[in-house]
């Protein structure tokens, strides 16, 4: 039993069956990576995870507890926390308020009306954001609108602000699409310390296969919205079903 | 019954006047994105363009009539306008009692004008700017263009008369074979219905069957992708603020002998114009013209002696009322397409 | 100082002094001097200056916080105002009761709507409370006039069934007079006069009364604008969704800071009748809901200052410019040449005593287009030039010294 199971979940836009008959299942503590080409239903799938849509049919649990019509905020509050496929910042804030914010929802919960004591009073939560800046190297760009920030220090940010809310379960949608060679080994090494230190599962849709093939432990991959196969990274590269769909399409 | 039909009835210059408004709103909302709170000013400023040519119109000199004699004995000033000197008495006395439907000829090209001006002036610089700075700046230019027609006209209502041969009555209820007398209409008010009738479908068609039209669609639906096939939709664009400018004039126009003008009737008018197009459903041309005649219908229905006797005040609040339901519960409005405003 | 860190506890000084010594500050001109027209020293004036500040420094909270802008806020200032003049009838004539129950019941109206309203945003949160705001004016103005007295408003009169005439000091109907509002025998509208020189200042009871709740006021608001749950509503304006897959529940926030701000309009409201105990229904109108969103924009969205200064300079302007008429324009003018001075005037007529709002309409474009942030944003440039000129000095100073 996983820490995260999808069963049998149905989405229909229109015409387009963006997901059909999906079942996944991540076990607790693993990196599971869910790769397919463009328009497999990677992003949609998140999306019916974290209560941005609601699937036609199946049943979606976590920590065996059903997250559908749950509202977003509550879905976090149970553990889960998502990075974007495009970045979803605080632009007109600071970088240290945006990493402040979730310390907070960790904190304080859903809401909390503390309009009387100061922000920089709460030397907790200063201490853990500065904490988290440091851990993606952005201690120096505290103080930067988050707004200015280069794309892939946006991503760094949003995964900072995921991190520092310690979730059960991270969702990661393509965390590396726009960084530089060097920022994405950076970011693999900063995922993998994570995941060894802090008991983090993680499930990371991914385009770049050296991202993938570094973290995953599992891999799912999707194609035309159902799971075509699921695997461990070795015996997915030799895959023939895989080859055909996917691989040869991304050139690894 | 005919009490039914009665309201319905009153229910349609108002209605037409917030469907024409609304028109334009959308129009303007629809191809450049922008709130523009002006509006009403531009609906206030077709209203002033008839005022002026009856002005203009009876523009007179004074002459000393020998035939009349006041009491002394005097011989009588009178006030002759040079209409009548150019075109004889008849023909210019009724020159000026048609000055209002004259008006149209005269609204259209300034209105036009005021349109274009206003677009290329102030609103191009506002595009990119968010909704609210939109809303702010053409408030800011609503009240600009509001003070200074009192400036000019003064803060009372001035009455702009319909033509002689519209004033009075028709006898709906013998039409339709119901009692005589039980439902009268005014003529003008048919006339302003049907105006409008004209000028909503002179719109559509114009949308709907020109090539200039369907570009100018084709941008309200996705405005990016037709200013990379190399069309230049900014000046059709501006072209279409000029006709929305066009079509609220015109509203003003037909609308003076209604209810005579003033310099805030605009305001009047935009508040529930706005209402008119959130219910119709931001973006949705439709929209804007049913929801404009379902509310002042209701209105007009709201208006009935026994209505507001058994919900007093009711006709005061209806269409706010409506406003919020529809917005709670069809959140796009009657035929409001998705993902417009919603952020 | 007060929780406040160093640039918050100065502003908040500045402030304070303002305030304190504005009857002298308002009044730079001697009584007989022919400037004396832009004097503003007086109670009524300055009663306004520091109430409508509330009234704006409230908006602020809710439309510079979070983007939502609300075009029905006067609704809450007028509800405010109605139930502020009932406790002056029923109650006492004792100002405190009626400030306490204007703010409290704005607030709970301010549930009703904004739990509606907050359904929906953007402009639809607009129309919504402009919805709401122009039901409350019509209801006032008509079905509702037992409550609200109608047109012609709701006041004190002679036989007010005041439970408590002489609660905490509050004078019982004195010698057939309708009583003046007061706060423990102090009548609101008692001044006392110092002339000094040429120059006349008058120090009024109501001014400072209300001068102290907008000083509490602007301080409730920075420790909001500084707290955590101010940088949540900042969030909110910045990525609302962001915020509900961060774990947060926008919609407690935002109704809170809805309510908040109304309650912030209710004792603008309370503190209006307190001064003057009148209530009308046309307080509740739109134009007075946009007047309260012009004020915001030209001091400054989203400023802690902007607000109070956006409602100072429009009621300044309101009542000074609208003073000015052609007759002292030529006096101004009367050292220009005969045509000029005539051709002055004519050209400033437009713009001057009824036409002021013509004035206020050029203005309010102006700050939308070449100065978004309002005055606020048009200080700190002026700022912002002498500095880089100091800076540019100093540079000089050091590559003349390296040289
Ligand atoms: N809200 C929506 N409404 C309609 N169609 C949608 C919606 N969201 C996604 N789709 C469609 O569903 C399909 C799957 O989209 P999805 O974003 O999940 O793909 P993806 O696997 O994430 O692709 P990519 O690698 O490009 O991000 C696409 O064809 C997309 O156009
Ligand atoms: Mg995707």
């Amino acid at each position: 039993m996983g820490i995260l199971e999808v069963k049998g979940v149905n989405k229909r836009f229109g015409g387009l069956q963006a997901l059909g008959d999906v079942n996944l299942s991540v076990a607790e503590n693993s990196v599971h990576a869910i790769i397919g080409p463009n328009g497999a239903g990677k992003s949609t799938l998140l999306n019916c995870l974290v209560g941005m849509l609601i699937p036609d049919s199946g049943s979606v649990t976590f920590q065996g507890e059903s997250v559908l019509g749950r509202n977003p905020h509550e879905i976090n509050q149970m553990g889960i926390s998502r990075v974007f496929q495009t970045p979803e910042i605080f632009g007109d804030l600071s970088v240290i308020e945006n990493v402040m914010i979730p310390c907070f929802a960790k904190r304080d919960g859903a809401f909390e009306l503390n309009a009387w004591g100061a922000v920089r009073g709460q030397a907790d939560i200063r201490d853990t954001a500065e904490q988290i800046l440091i851990d993606v190297n952005m201690q120096d760009k505290r103080h930067i609108n988050a707004a200015s920030l280069s794309r892939g220090d946006k991503r760094r940010l949003e995964m900072a602000m995921c991190l520092v809310q310690q979730p059960k379960l991270l969702l990661l949608d393509e965390p590396t699409a726009g960084m530089a060679r060097a920022d994405t080994n950076n970011t693999i090494d900063l995922l993998k310390e994570i995941h060894d230190s802090r008991d983090i599962t993680m499930a990371i849709i991914e385009h770049d296969m050296h991202v993938v093939f570094s973290l995953a432990e599992r891999i799912t991959v999707l194609a035309q919205g159902s799971p075509l196969v699921e695997e461990t990274p070795e015996n997915i590269k030799g895959h023939p079903k895989v080859r055909e769909a996917y691989l040869g399409e991304a050139q690894v | 019954m005919d009490q039914f039909i009665l309201q319905v009835l009153n229910g349609l210059d108002k209605g037409s006047a917030y469907a024409l408004i609304a028109l334009g709103l959308t129009l303007i909302f629809g191809t450049l994105g922008v709130v523009n709170f002006a509006h009403g000013a531009l609906f206030m400023l077709g209203a002033f363009c008839a005022v002026t040519l009856s002005r203009i119109l009876t523009l007179s000199h004074t002459v000393i009539d020998e035939s009349k004699k006041d009491f002394l004995g005097n011989p009588l000033k009178v006030e002759v306008p040079y209409i009548q000197d150019w075109f004889g008495q008849a023909a210019g006395q009724t020159i000026i009692d048609w000055a209002v439907p004259l008006s149209i000829l005269f609204a259209i090209p300034i209105m036009i004008l005021i349109g274009v001006v206003m677009e290329r002036g102030l609103i191009k610089h506002f595009y990119k700017r968010p909704h609210a700075d939109q809303i702010l700046v053409t408030f800011g230019l609503a009240i600009v263009i509001q003070e200074i027609v009192k400036y000019y006209f003064g803060a009372n209502q001035i009455p702009t008369p319909a033509p002689e041969a519209f004033i009075g009555s028709f006898d709906f209820g013998a039409l339709i074979g119901r009692e005589p007398g039980a439902i009268i209409y005014p003529y003008w008010r048919i006339v302003y219905f049907l105006f409008s009738a004209l000028l909503i479908a002179a719109v559509f068609a114009f949308l709907q069957f020109t090539t200039f039209g369907m570009v100018v669609r084709a941008g309200m639906a996705d405005r990016e992708t037709v200013g990379l096939l190399g069309i230049n939709i900014d000046r059709r664009f501006t072209i279409m603020f000029g006709i929305a400018a066009a079509v609220a004039g015109l509203a003003g126009v037909m609308y003076t002998p209604i209810n005579s003008p003033n310099y805030h009737m605009g305001m009047d008018f935009l508040v529930i114009s706005f209402v008119v197009v959130v219910v119709g459903g931001m973006g949705s041309l439709g929209g804007a013209v049913l929801a404009g005649f379902v509310l002042g219908i209701l209105e007009s229905f709201a208006s009935l002696q026994a209505v507001i006797e058994a919900l007093p005040g009711i006709n005061q609040v209806v269409i706010y009322l409506v406003a919020i339901i529809i917005l709670l519960t069809r959140p796009r409005g009657l035929l409001g397409r998705k993902g417009v405003m919603e952020d | 100082m007060f929780g406040l860190d160093k640039k918050d506890t100065g502003l908040l000084l500045i402030v304070a002094a303002l305030v304190a010594f504005a009857p002298i500050l308002l009044n730079p001109f001697p009584e007989n001097s022919a400037l004396a027209q832009f004097n503003a020293g007086y109670p009524d004036l300055m009663q306004r200056f520091v109430i409508f500040g509330i009234f704006a420094i409230g908006f602020n909270i809710l439309f510079g916080l979070t983007g939502y802008l609300s075009f029905g806020h006067a609704a809450f200032l007028g509800v405010g105002s109605y139930a502020g003049v009932w406790m002056l009838k029923l109650l006492t004539i004792n100002v405190i009761p009626a400030i306490i129950m204007s703010t409290l019941v704005a607030g709970l109206f301010s549930i009703l709507i904004g739990y509606i309203s907050l359904r929906r945003s953007g402009i639809y949160f607009s129309i919504l409370t402009l919805a709401f705001a122009q039901m409350s004016f019509a209801l006032a103005a008509s079905v509702l006039t037992p409550i609200t007295g109608g047109e012609t408003g709701l006041q004190t009169g002679l036989n007010d069934p005041r439970i408590f005439p002489e609660f905490l000091g509050g004078g019982a109907t004195s010698g057939g007079n309708i009583p003046a509002p007061e706060l423990f025998g102090l009548e609101m509208r008692a001044s006392y006069e110092l002339s000094v020189g040429g120059w006349l200042w008058t120090f009024n009871a109501g001014y400072y009364v209300c001068a102290i709740i907008m000083l509490v006021a602007f301080y409730v608001a920075i420790r909001i604008f500084r707290s955590p749950f101010g940088m949540m509503l900042r969030a909110v304006k910045s990525n609302q969704r962001r915020l509900n897959y961060t774990g947060l529940n926008t919609k407690p926030y935002m109704l809170a800071c809805f309510v908040i701000s109304g309650m912030y309009a209710g004792l603008a409201g309370g503190l209006m009748v307190s001064m003057d105990p009148l209530a009308g229904a046309e307080r509740m109108q739109w134009t007075a809901s946009g007047e309260v969103v012009l004020m915001t924009i030209l001091g400054g969205v989203g400023t802690l200052i902007g607000p109070v200064l956006g409602a100072g300079m429009i009621k300044y302007f309101e009542n000074i410019f609208s003073k000015i008429n052609d007759n002292l324009l030529h006096q101004w003018f009367a050292f220009m040449p005969d045509g000029l001075e005539d051709f002055m005037v004519a050209v400033i007529h437009p713009f001057i005593g009824k036409g002021w709002h013509l004035t206020l309409g050029l203005l309010f474009m102006l700050v939308v287009i070449f100065l978004p942030g309002g005055l606020v944003e048009g200080g700190q440039r002026i700022g912002g030039l002498f500095k880089r000129k100091k800076k540019n000095t100093t540079t000089d100073t050091q590559s003349t010294a390296a040289n």
